[in-house]
């Protein structure tokens, strides 16, 4: 479970929200700068919050009051960003690894072969992000935040950067690959999107939950 | 050109000083770029860069001043490396380094922070999501992907220190075999009015100059080529 309780001061506005995950799927939705995307940061631990509380499965992420704020490498979240941030210098194999190599994980070459056996991505194991559809972008950022279990994953626009008619198909893909016993957050400003994926939705407007 | 007193020791002594000056360099050009590229103060950051820059656009005969002040027999760290080492900084070969180091530096630290912020801040994030430290992220995400800047600032750099006159003059002087190095070697020759001489050093700086900013122009031709990554 996520409990997150966030107030910071930004240009525009106040972000004020306070929410709760459970394992099921929340739809943040709102236009485009009206603090959803801030508040995945700041749960990742990109962006701190001015006051607050973020508590992830009992363990405190942030405590404004008991100055606790644990530094992003250590939060284990899984953030999938809008353009999916894949490592252009590195293949899709390289990509998965290195942050488990990171993590000092045992067997990352086990775990990697059998991330790509299960979103489909065996055979571009040496391609560049370069070389790859949006659609298979999509599934490699998403088998590189699987890789390393997450306890959350937190998923900014995944769909804005995709086709129209793309959009559909990855849509069902998605909903099945979701189906984990996790908080996830999906975020967006594309109402259809919501409504078929998630299980509950709240809307932002100007840094609230209304 | 009278070949049989032309003194050739200018151009070793030159290549020699260029090739160790951008060693140092390029390493602690790089570091730097990315200490500032981390900092989050923008005040900070204007001041050191404000300070990292300098030697390009002061006179190179005020940082050779400056550089004096630091490094001269008689002045505190000038006395310390005599004493404590017993060497002697200016007016040796080291200074001919010294020089080349602090002139070219800019140019190597500028450039490579340009290519730093031109990396999408959001990879930087990613990896850090991922688990990984920020010494991994400089060395296998922000340095590959930020390459051909940095490349071009390291050959801006060795040229530049290949060519620095003023600074090299006042600290490590005009020492025949020892700190006479190629662009000085043209100042001197030309005062005492042996153009000949003067006109085969200027050709051999130009020779490698060219080398060098055609083997970059080169690599960024291969770098536009492979983009496919």
């Amino acid at each position: 479970m996520l409990e997150v309780q966030i107030y910071k001061k930004l240009a525009e506005f106040d972000l004020d929200v306070s929410f709760q995950v459970d394992d099921y799927i929340l739809g943040l939705m709102g236009a485009s700068g009206s603090g959803k995307s801030m508040t995945l940061k700041c749960i990742a631990g990109i962006e701190t919050p001015d006051q607050g509380r973020i508590v992830l499965n009992g363990r405190v992420l942030f405590d404004s009051e008991k100055k606790i704020n644990v530094p992003i490498q250590k939060r284990n979240v899984g953030y999938m960003f809008q353009s999916y941030a894949l490592f252009p210098n590195m293949n899709v194999y390289e990509n998965i690894s290195v942050g488990l190599r990171a993590r000092k994980v045992k067997d990352v070459d086990i775990v990697v072969q059998k991330v790509m056996q299960q979103f489909r991505i065996f055979e571009l194991a040496s391609r560049y992000p370069k070389q790859l559809s949006g659609g298979q972008r999509q599934r490699v950022a998403l088998a590189r935040l699987m890789a390393y279990e997450p306890d959350v994953l937190l998923l900014d626009e995944p769909f804005s950067a995709l086709d129209e008619d793309l959009k559909e198909d990855l849509l069902q893909e998605l909903k099945s690959e979701l189906q984990i016993s996790k908080p996830v957050i999906f975020v967006s400003h594309d109402k259809e999107e919501v409504n078929y994926l998630c299980d509950l939705k709240y809307k932002i407007k100007q840094g609230e939950i209304i | 050109m009278q070949g049989s007193n032309l003194d050739l020791t200018p151009i070793w002594i030159s290549l020699k000083t260029a090739s160790i000056t951008i060693v140092i360099t390029f390493i602690l050009g790089l570091l730097t770029a990315w200490w500032i590229y981390s900092r989050k103060s923008e005040a900070l950051k204007m001041i050191f860069d404000g300070i990292f820059t300098l030697p390009m656009v002061l006179p190179p005969t005020v940082a050779g001043f400056f550089l004096l002040m630091i490094f001269g027999v008689n002045q505190p760290i000038g006395k310390f490396f005599m004493n404590v080492f017993g060497v002697r900084i200016a007016f040796s070969f080291s200074a001919t380094v010294i020089a080349a180091v602090v002139i070219s530096f800019p140019l190597m630290y500028r450039n490579s922070r340009g290519a730093f912020e031109q990396v999408d801040t959001d990879l930087v994030y990613a990896a850090r999501t991922l688990g990984m430290s920020e010494w991994n992220i400089f060395l296998k995400v922000l340095i590959p992907n930020a390459l051909p800047g940095i490349i071009s600032g390291g050959v801006l750099a060795f040229a530049r220190g290949l060519g620095e006159f003023g600074a090299t003059a006042m600290l490590a002087g005009n020492i025949i075999g020892k700190t006479r190095t190629l662009p000085v070697a043209v100042y001197s020759e030309v005062m005492s009015g042996d153009m000949e001489s003067a006109a085969f050093y200027v050709w051999v700086i130009i020779g490698i100059c060219f080398i060098a900013v055609i083997l970059l122009n080169l690599y960024q031709l291969y770098v536009r080529k492979k983009r496919s990554f």
